[in-house]
Formats: C-alpha cells, structure tokens, sequence
C-alpha cells in the first residue's frame, strides 16, 4: 500500500490526500512532526528525501518526492478514466505541466506568507504576498475568460486536471497569510466547483462548500 | 517602570508565556514580542531564564550565559513554558495540580501565530457550540448540536471563572479514543488570557485530561497560541498527539481570523448571546470588572 509521509496543515500534502480520495487509492500515513519537531529535518528523513520537504510517498518501493510530481505519478497509475492526467493529449499535458509549476509559485509566495504568520518562518512578508496577488490576479483573469468560453477547470479540458488539484490547496488557505481572496470572483467560484468534485475530502483550515444554490 | 506601548495596568502586571521551554535553544538568544515590545531571552542548561527588552548588545542567535543578564524582566518556568511580565506580576500564576501528575503526558501540541485579539481566542476555547460545525466527526457531528444546559461560576476567592456539567457527544474526543461517546467538560479561565480545558479521560473513567492554551498577546489583535496537552496517553507517540491537537486547532484558526471587530467587545449590547453562550457572557463581565482594556472594546458607561 502507498505510505505518505504527511504533516497535516502542509497543503502539499493535502493535495496528494485528496487525489487519491477522489481516486478512490487507499493509502497509510506516515506522520512526520514538521512543526515544531523540525522531523523533515531530521536524519531519518533526510535519507528519504535530501532536500527535507513534505511530502514524500513511497508505493511498493518506489520513493518519490514534490507535490506536483506525485500529483502526476498518481494520476498516471491511478487515474483509470485517465482524466486528471491525459497520457495521450500532447496539448493538454503541455498546459496541466505549465499550471503545475505555477503551482510551485503559489507555494513560494502563498503559502510562504502562511508559514511566517502561523510558524514564525523568517520570510519577507510582503514579498510574499505582493508575489501571491501578482498570480492570483493572473489565474482569476485566466478563469473569468475560461468561464465565458464555457471552460470550468484550469486546462481546457471537460474534467478537471491534476493542474486544479495542484494550485487548490494555498489558494485556498490564502487567507491564513493574510491574503485575501475577495477581489478575485472567479477563483471564488473555481473553488466552489472543487468542492463539489466527487470525493472532495478537507483538511483542517478548508471547510466543505455550501449546500448548492437552488436553480 | 520603563514606557510601554500597551498603556492597561492590568495586561501589564500578568504573567504572559514567551514559548515552550523543550524547544528554547540553551543558551542562546531568542527574539520574541508581548504586548507589542520587541524581547529578547535565553534558557540555561538548569532551566533558569531571563527576559529583557531587546538591545543592540544581543541578538538573536547569539551565545549567551544567562546569569551575565543584569537587567531582566520578571521570568519564571511554569506548565514546561516561560513566563515574563512587563510590569509587577503576582508571586503566584495560576495553579494546575494536575500537571504534577507524574503519569501523564506532558507536550507542547504547537505554538501558532493567529491574527486575533487574545480574548477572542479564549472566548472561541469556550465555546462548544461550534463542535459539530467547525470540527465536524471530531469533537462534534450532526444531529448532536445542542449545548446542554451547564454551570458557570465566577469563583471570588480564586479570582477565576469556572464552567461545570459541560457535557458534549465527541465522535473522535482525544489521540486515545476508539469511539464516540458523551465528553464531560470543565473549564477555567484563570487568567484573562488562557484557559484551562479538563474533559474526561477515555482511557480513564475517573480522571480529565488537561488541555490549556496560554495566549501570548503580541499585539491588541495578533497573538502567539501555546497550546499546553498534559494527557493520559500510554500508546500513542508525542508526534501523533500533537498532530490531533494541530488538527484542531487548525480549524479553528481561519473562525478566529473572521471574526470582526477582532477585539472582544464587551458593551453586553454589542453582540447577541444565546444559552450556550453562558460562559462567554461570564468571561466578558470578568473581563470588565478587572477593567482589562488592551485586547478588547471596552463597555462605555
């Protein structure tokens, strides 16, 4: 069975818990005691993953490292109707790996912002939010067009991507870094439609979305 | 005495918690703030400490013996944390018997930083009305949502605010529990900003475990949240005990964060309480009647 070596308020981690939720893949926790144990630092997990992040898997011996590469693998293997990461769509692949690593730009901005609020990490703050405001407008943009071409997900695809899964968590927990979401309507909305994705499981901080509006 | 940001006599004269001292480095200078005054300390290897305003002579990260500390600020060890005051505290803090108990386990769940004023934090601790909403399978599920009648008392002798008969059904109540089951509670509020939590033990019918969070004040609306466990928990490691108190306190976090005005009003015109809101409504009168300003709007007269 897969274990994931997790901290429960990482939102790179929450991100895998809730692919293979939606997945249907069951899995072991590995609590790792990121704060204020410092674990990732430690030893032990250092051989797991030099570069000391979360989260790391290990599925039958196969160790992988970084959020969006395990979003990929999962995918990949998991992924039966083969949606959330179409092997054989060349364009689509193409737009799901450049949302990835925006992604990674969410969390080096967002959820850096998070860190040095809730755990005291030595960030400059507003860099960090300025950084997280710059790509929040550029993804609210990209979704309002989208949502009047009929586009609901990220990528242009009918189903949503591991792209949708990867940018979710820190937009989501924006908030708890002192980034607000209020002027970016169409994220609000792209959130929503996550909510209702079949599977949606929450982490501590992301609350369920509301019963849906009547027609 | 030296001049403060924070101008309430009352805030000043308490005890405030700087950190937990297991993860205080030894011997070394650390950076902190209270009530929005920049502090340095250290930690020797013998536990003995010392606070003092931050100087140029100083900085963090840098060797110190801390008995060479000339001008320190009143500091003392207590529940594993240390503690300091800006102005002239009591000899005493607040009694926990419990935490000499020599069987339980005795952890720092985590110590976050939450842009809320400190009363609104210890307001929400009391509060079990969000249980089934906020830490939905938890502390609390749907249709168990009523708050049961309970008892509060604002005890003059020990200067404390005292809440009874508090019982909740909890599907998940603690690190150590197999099932659901009714969860009797009591709380005190002994100091203005922390709270001692006693629910009882599911591995022991005959005792509480002890949860307290100490509030560090950094400003009138931000503060550092210590989260004290002192637990009966023979099994489960230190790592899977913190991490379901961080579970909960994380859902917690972002009601925290929303609430407005952020500090506590306490005009018993200002918000609309309920029933189960009894020991909010005791916190708030206490509050007054110490005449506590920095953190909360206070009644006008």
């Amino acid at each position: 069975m897969i274990k994931l070596y997790d901290y429960e308020l990482s939102g790179n981690c929450y991100k895998l818990r809730l692919l293979m939720s939606i997945l249907g893949v069951d899995y072991k926790t590995v609590p790792v005691d990121f704060y204020p144990g410092r674990e990732h630092k430690s030893e032990w997990f250092l051989k797991l993953n030099p570069l000391g992040q979360l989260p790391v898997v290990d599925d039958d011996g196969l160790v992988l490292r970084d959020a969006q590469a395990i979003l990929v693998y999962l995918a990949a293997k998991y992924d039966a109707a083969g949606t959330w990461y179409p092997r054989d769509n060349p364009e689509l692949l193409g737009e799901i790996s450049q949302w990835l690593a925006f992604a990674d730009g969410i969390t080096s901005t967002a959820s850096a912002a998070r860190l040095h609020d809730a755990l005291f990490y030595d960030f400059d703050i507003n860099t960090a939010r300025a950084g997280a405001h710059r790509l929040f407008r550029i993804l609210d943009e990209h979704l309002w067009f989208g949502e009047r071409q009929e586009r609901q997900w990220i990528c242009s695809a009918k189903q949503p991507t591991i792209a949708d899964i990867a940018c979710f968590p820190y937009i989501m927990l924006s908030e708890e870094g002192g980034i607000s979401r209020q002027d970016y309507p169409a994220i609000r909305r792209w959130c929503d439609r996550i909510k209702r994705i079949n599977g949606f499981i929450v982490m501590s901080g992301v609350f369920p979305a509301g019963p849906a509006k009547a027609a | 005495m030296a001049k403060t940001r924070c101008l309430d006599p009352v805030v000043l004269n308490l005890w405030h918690p700087l950190g937990a001292l297991v993860e205080l480095p030894v011997d070394t200078v650390v950076d902190t703030v209270l009530l929005e005054e920049r502090l340095s300390l250290a930690v020797g290897l013998g536990r003995e400490v010392a606070v003092w305003r931050s100087c140029p002579d100083f900085v963090a990260g840098d060797k110190i013996d801390v008995a060479s500390v000339s001008k320190s600020l009143p500091a003392k060890v207590a529940f594993g944390y240390l503690w300091a005051s800006l102005g002239s505290p009591p000899d005493e803090l607040f009694p926990i018997p419990e935490y000499e108990e020599t069987d339980r386990r005795r952890l720092n769940a985590a110590t976050f930083g939450v842009n809320v004023s400190a009363p609104r934090a210890i307001e929400n601790f009391l509060d079990m009305g969000h249980f089934p909403y906020v830490h939905t399978d938890i502390l609390g599920v749907e249709p168990h949502t009523e708050v049961k009648e309970y008892d509060v008392d604002i005890s003059v002798e020990r200067d404390e605010i005292l809440a009874t008969r508090c019982r909740f059904f909890q599907p998940l109540a603690s690190s150590a529990s197999e099932t659901g089951a009714e969860v009797e509670y009591i709380f005190r509020v002994p100091h203005p900003y922390c709270s001692v939590l006693y629910k009882s033990s599911p591995v022991n019918d005959a005792r509480y475990d002890v949860i307290a969070v100490f509030m560090q004040p950094l400003s009138q609306e931000s503060v550092r949240a210590h989260m004290m466990l002192c637990i009966l928990d023979e099994d489960n490691e230190d790592k899977v005990i913190k991490r379901f108190q961080q579970t909960i306190f994380g859902q917690d976090k972002p009601i925290l964060e929303n609430q407005f005005p952020k500090r506590l009003p306490l005009d018993p015109r200002a918000e609309t309480p309920i029933r189960a809101d009894k020991s909010a409504i005791a916190y708030r009168r206490w509050l007054s009647q110490k005449d506590v300003r920095y953190g909360v709007i206070p009644a006008s007269y």
